[in-house]
């Protein structure tokens, strides 16, 4: 019984949690992947720009709830969502057409696109403050628990409770259907498969005739909808907050450099990689012992590896880790 | 007036000095013209004018009558003239059949029977067709390279040194290939270090020294010429 009970408070503190605070890392790793492998510049703006679409789609929600429009169990954020997209896209779009393509077309060092991204990121932060204000954000509505904790501790007469948020259970849900769509265009579409010919050999896929604009224009459409999605899901499961969003940027590009740059399945796996090694290191401890150990060897302190404050720097070390023994990345992404 | 031809063609990279200087080059279907000459004769950079990826001031470039001078490089692939780069000629992070699918991308409708004639051409790239083109060995790359040329079904095949870092045994077969290329009625040009095999396998060729043309004829007239021997096929 004590062993269940040691799964069951792992499950509900490590495993559910890493699982889902890792999708939504994933979303926003391949987001940084794409705009590398394909525009070949690390883009710093991506925390900010995901806190843009997540702040759209908190306006529309709460026209939606103004109006009475609302999903029932489900957050009215959902219905949100695709309006959102539509509205990122175009300033995605916006963006592009006003800052990126003039240092595109000058071919500038990839570092001078990092810079310019730095730029659109203090503007993007700007914007954001002041719409929304930089203020802590719940935006949940509709049905918040699938199992709480004390159901399941009555159904299944365990001391420990699982507890399952729906936004955990939708976050997960809706990455795997995202990625899944995603890598079906990317492997099977023949302009996927010419997005990926031009991340390879840009020079070749220009002398195969694949057009660059319309190459470059479908990479921020997708980056678009992970950036609302991905950072609408992080707004949903935990709350939205301007500077959290920034914050993401450390374990956001840790995951895509761990996964191999470029390389948008790396960079999924990535996410997941980042988000339990962070939950792991940062996790008490003493309750699961407490468990498994009999009681004469029951610890006297938390055994916490890591405070929780200190949670940067497990995706700070594993991002140096990586660049000094595997500068690929595990999948084979491109040599940094 | 030849299929395809590039008549006095001068010019260099951006704002910098002219690599060629009045260089004509002309080649028609089915035949194979080599473009020979020491370092930094302007061999590849001729080729590159041709294609359009630099500006000539003067001179111009017609296919089929067509002047094609101020088309842009897809333009040109447009008009059926396929390249092969010296270098990073495939994609390796793609599998054999996506850098065919790729090479047919300006292709309309289905392109499937185009796939089964280069697999007819090169029968290794069949049996390797679904291996990541970064896992093959230079020879199938070249292969590989060359397939995707020929998807669009070119009329013209521009080819830099195609033969450049491979083994002797493979060279003799990557020509053996170019020949049966030609033999579908397609204009070859290539630019060679290995001269006199080059020469052994061209209908003509050119050499070139600091830019201008130097010596032209048939590739036998050109093996047996003494001044070509004694400069550049080392006697």
């Amino acid at each position: 019984m004590d062993f269940l009970n040691a799964i069951i408070l792992l499950l509900n503190y490590i495993f559910v949690p890493a699982l889902t605070y890792g999708s939504q890392l994933a979303l926003g790793a391949i987001f940084v992947t794409i705009i590398y492998g394909i525009l070949r510049f690390a883009n710093f703006a991506t925390g900010d720009m995901m806190a843009f679409g997540t702040m759209v789609t908190i306006l529309i929600t709460w026209y939606f709830q103004s109006i009475g429009i609302s999903l029932g169990v489900l957050p009215t954020a959902l219905l949100a969502i695709p309006f959102a997209i539509f509205f990122m896209i175009g300033y995605m779009l916006f963006v592009d057409k006003f800052v990126f393509r003039y240092y595109r077309v000058n071919k500038s060092p990839p570092v001078q696109l990092a810079m310019v991204s730095i730029g659109v990121m203090f503007v993007t932060q700007a914007v954001v403050r002041i719409i929304i204000g930089p203020s802590d954000r719940r935006f949940f509505d509709g049905e918040k628990f699938i199992i709480k904790a004390g159901e399941f501790k009555e159904m299944t007469g365990l001391n420990e409770g699982l507890a399952i948020k729906s936004s955990q259970v939708l976050t997960i849900f809706i990455t795997l259907i995202l990625v899944s769509i995603l890598f079906w265009f990317l492997n099977k579409t023949k302009t996927g498969k010419s997005m990926r010919a031009y991340s390879d050999n840009e020079d070749l896929a220009l002398l195969s005739g694949i057009d660059p604009k319309r190459v470059v224009m479908i990479t921020w459409i997708i980056a678009g909808i992970l950036a609302t999605i991905g950072g609408a899901l992080y707004g949903l499961d935990k709350s939205f907050k301007p500077f959290t969003y920034f914050n993401n940027m450390l374990p956001i590009f840790a995951a895509a450099i761990v996964g191999g740059i470029g390389n948008p399945f790396g960079a999924f796996l990535g996410g997941y990689v980042i988000a339990f090694s962070e939950i792991f290191i940062t996790y008490a401890y003493k309750k699961f012992f407490m468990y498994i150990l009999p009681e004469s060897m029951e610890p006297e302190t938390l055994v916490q590896l890591l405070s929780t404050d200190y949670k940067f720097a497990v995706s700070f070390s594993i991002l140096v880790i990586v660049l000094l023994y595997r500068p690929n990345g595990i999948f084979k992404g491109k040599v940094l | 007036m030849a299929f395809f031809e590039g008549v006095k063609m001068t010019g260099g990279y951006g704002t910098g000095p002219d690599i060629i200087n009045s260089c004509s080059i002309n080649v028609n279907r089915g035949e194979i013209v080599s473009i020979l000459g020491p370092n930094g004769a302007g061999k590849s950079t001729a080729m590159k004018a041709l294609l359009g990826l630099i500006n000539l001031k003067s001179g111009s470039i017609a296919i089929n009558g067509k002047d094609i001078s101020k088309l842009s490089p897809q333009d040109r692939v447009r008009e059926g003239i396929s390249f092969v780069p010296q270098t990073k000629n495939v994609f390796a992070g793609m599998s054999v059949e996506e850098n065919l699918e790729m090479g047919a991308y300006l292709r309309e409708g289905d392109y499937q029977n185009i796939i089964d004639e280069i697999y007819e051409l090169f029968p290794i790239l069949k049996e390797k067709r679904n291996q990541l083109v970064g896992e093959l060995s230079g020879g199938q790359r070249q292969q590989v390279a060359l397939g995707r040329a020929l998807m669009i079904k070119p009329s013209v095949l521009m080819l830099d040194e195609p033969t450049a870092g491979v083994s002797p045994i493979v060279m003799d077969e990557l020509f053996d290939h170019i020949i049966k290329v030609k033999r579908t009625n397609v204009a070859i040009l290539m630019v060679e270090q290995n001269a006199k095999q080059a020469l052994n396998i061209s209908d003509r060729g050119y050499v070139l020294v600091t830019g201008e043309n130097r010596y032209s004829g048939t590739g036998k007239e050109l093996l047996n010429d003494p001044r070509v021997r004694s400069s550049f096929l080392g006697g």
